[in-house]
This record gives structure tokens, sequence and C-alpha cells, in this order.
């Protein structure tokens, strides 16, 4: 039998077996921490699992979404996800969500699932995941990386803390893992510490991290729990005035050149400024017209990588000898304070 | 007084070190102490980071002996 291993266990068990097959979970990123925790709760046979994912995979993605295969580039994350953990468990409900979680979306989606693990890699979305998981009461599961380190906590579960009573102070600084590089295995073992979280929970089994962070750094060892605070009146202002969107915006350090920004829409953290124009790299055929031939512009997108292709291929086939390709992509232009 | 110290995340770059023992006055609270080492160290964004003492979040009283007390900045990466 499928399940027999686990069974097996005086947590799980028959009964357990059957709270898993009537379960769902929603999974928001289908990346880093998203892959591994997909994988596993999947294999573990939970009924329903949602799929949520706006990106297509790249191979700077492999390294560490081993769930992806080299010929899944460019394909869409939330698909090639869907078609590989079918074949796992044919048995269960997979459901792939190709668009971005959004204040309109939020809530109604949430309220579809059980319990929502946290797949994401920006501030903004994990803000949107906590108060719409507050609005739909739903717990979810918790994880953030920052190079060998990570936190991990279960928020909005049995009246307990949220993300807000945590940082309810809404920070500028917006890095992440494609930014400041990660070994894979990091996010790899705290989405499988969050699977484990949303399995205690779903079988009602053990100490969930309820109203504790655990910090973990896999480099040196060391670990702590710490004790969160509840804040109410942090819940209650969502209760109270619906999602509070969080949007980061950076400035640029020097506001007398003029850039332009080829990265696509949804890629954190923007900048806004009269001094920065936004073309996407998708629509930059159509919108050339808009880019100025006669002072110098600098190019900039996440890493540094694909503006400079686009520097070269400007220059080469449009004429343009006033690009100037930003290194090291829009973190060495932002201002963070 | 001594208090140990320690730094999680980007602080911990920006410090350049895990943690530290400090030896401090008497008197001292959690929020005096947190002004002082962003300050030294120019820690950014000061009011995004979290202070735990003794492995708790809830924190405002004054330090006192053998306090161990955690920077935690707010990270989202994944």
């Amino acid at each position: 039998m499928r399940y027999d291993r686990q069974i097996t266990l005086d947590e799980v068990g028959v009964s357990g077996q059957e709270k898993l097959r009537n379960s769902s979970v929603l999974i928001v990123g289908v990346g880093g921490l998203g892959c591994p925790a997909a994988q596993y709760l999947v294999g573990a046979g939970v009924g329903k699992i949602g799929l949520m994912d706006h990106d297509k995979v790249s191979i700077s993605n492999l390294h560490r979404q081993v769930l992806y295969n080299e010929s899944d580039i460019g394909k869409s994350k939330a698909l090639v996800a869907h078609e590989k953990l079918q074949q796992l468990n044919s048995e269960i409900e997979i459901v792939a969500i190709e668009e971005a979680l959004s204040t309109e979306n939020a809530e109604k989606l949430f309220s579809q699932y059980d319990l929502i693990l946290d797949g994401t890699d920006n501030f903004e979305t994990k803000y949107l995941i906590n108060d719409a998981c507050i609005l739909a009461d739903k717990p979810w599961v918790y994880a953030s990386i920052y190079k060998n380190e990570g936190q991990l906590s279960v928020f909005n579960y049995q009246d307990g803390p949220s993300y807000r009573c945590l940082f309810p102070k809404i920070t500028r600084q917006n890095v992440s893992c494609e930014a400041t590089g990660v070994l894979g295995v990091v996010p790899g073992i705290f989405g499988m510490f969050q699977a484990m979280e949303a399995l205690k929970i779903i079988l009602g089994v053990g100490n969930v991290l309820l109203g504790k962070l655990k910090l973990s750094n896999l480099l040196t060892g060391s670990e702590q729990i710490l004790k969160l605070q509840k804040r109410e009146e942090e819940i209650e202002k969502i209760k109270r005035e619906g999602i509070i969107p969080v949007k980061i915006e950076c400035k640029i350090n020097d506001a007398s050149k003029l850039y332009l920004d080829i990265r696509e829409i949804f890629e954190q953290p923007r900048v806004t400024s009269e001094k920065v124009i936004q073309i996407p790299m998708s629509v930059l055929d159509e919108r050339l017209w808009e880019i100025p031939k006669e002072e110098e512009v600098f190019v900039f997108c996440q890493s540094g990588k694909r503006s400079k292709k686009v520097v070269e291929l400007l220059k080469a086939e449009f004429g343009y000898e006033n690009l100037k390709n930003v290194e090291g992509g829009i973190e060495t232009i932002i201002s963070n304070s | 007084m001594k208090v140990t110290i320690k730094y999680f995340g980007m602080i911990a770059e920006t410090v350049g070190k895990s943690g530290e023992v400090l030896d401090l006055g008497p008197g001292v609270s959690v929020q005096k102490l947190k002004d002082q080492q962003t300050k030294k160290y120019q820690i950014a964004d000061p009011e995004a980071v979290q202070i735990a003492v003794n492995q708790d979040l809830n924190t405002n009283s004054e330090l006192k002996e053998g306090d161990e007390v955690a920077f935690l900045p707010p990270f989202a990466g994944g």
C-alpha cells in the first residue's frame, strides 16, 4: 500500500491518513521553498494541493528547485510542477494556478484551502498572505531565507500571532536569494520544515511552531526558538480595514542619471522615479521609441545579466550608442534606507 | 553588568560577527542598547529590527546581568 510506512506510525494511522486525504494546502510560490514542500505533501497524500506561481523556470533556479529539469526552462512553474507531481501521486487533486497573488484574488482563493504554505521570496507577498489569512481565517506556514539562515513559524493559527505581530514595521530592505546567493539545500530544508508543520497541523499531532519563531543557521549549526509577542492591534486593524497592501519602493542613489528598467513588472523591489523609464524586456520591441538616443541611459535588470544583453542588442541592431549596463543590477543603484 | 548579544541575518554581516559580550552600566533598557548598537554599527533600517531578550520577543524592560539579547532583522528570501 502506498501509505503503509506512515500509517504504521501512531501519529498517523488509518484515521490520520483519512485526515490527510480530506485536507487541502495552497502553496504560494513553487520555488526554493515551495518545491520540496509540495513534493513531500503530495507524497504524503494531502487530498488537494494548489500550486500557485506566475513565474517561469529559469536555469538559475535549477540548483535549488530540483523538481524542475533543464527541459523545463521557459515553461510555467505551476504547470510543470503540476504535471510532475501528479505523476508522483495520481490519487490526489492538484491544481495549477498561473497567477500572481494579489489583493483581489487572495482572500477568495485562500477560502478554498485549509492552510496556506508560504513559498514566496518578498515582503509584499508575505504581508499579503498574512492579511488574507486573517480575513479568510486560515493558518499559514511561514519561512524565509537569508543566505545560510532561515526563519520558520506558523501564523494565524489557534488564535496565535500573525506576521505583522513579528514585524509590525515594514522594512525597506528587500533582498532575494537571486540577489544575495544561497545554497540550494537551505531553502530545501526549510521547505521541508514547512511541510512538517503543515502535516502536524492537519494530523493534530506534535508541537506546532505556534507563537514561536525558529531561527536556524545551517552553516554554523546554531539554532534558537524565540517566543513571539501577539499584537492584537495589528490583527484587529486587518479585520477592520481589510488587506493593507505593502509596496516597498526604493530610491535611486543617483537621481541625476536617466535609467531604463527592463525587468518584468512583478520583479521586486520596484523603483518609481521620473528618472526611470520602465519597459519590461518582454515588450521592449514595441516600445523602443520611448528610449532616448541623445542622452546617456543606464539600463538595469535584477542582476545585470539581461540588461547587458539588451545594451548589446540595442546597440548592434538599433544603433543605440548611449546605453550603459548597470553591473550587479538593481541592488547596486538603490538606497536601502 | 554583562549581556550577550547575538546578531542575525544581514545584521551579523554589517557588524562583522555573530555575537559579542558587552559590559554595560546598570539600568540600561532594551531600547537604549538597541539604539546604541544600531548607531555604533550603522545597522540599516533599525525600526524594522526586532529584539528578543532571553528568547522572548516581548521585551521592554531593563536589562539584567547575564541576559541574552538577539538582534533580528526581517528577511524574505526563498
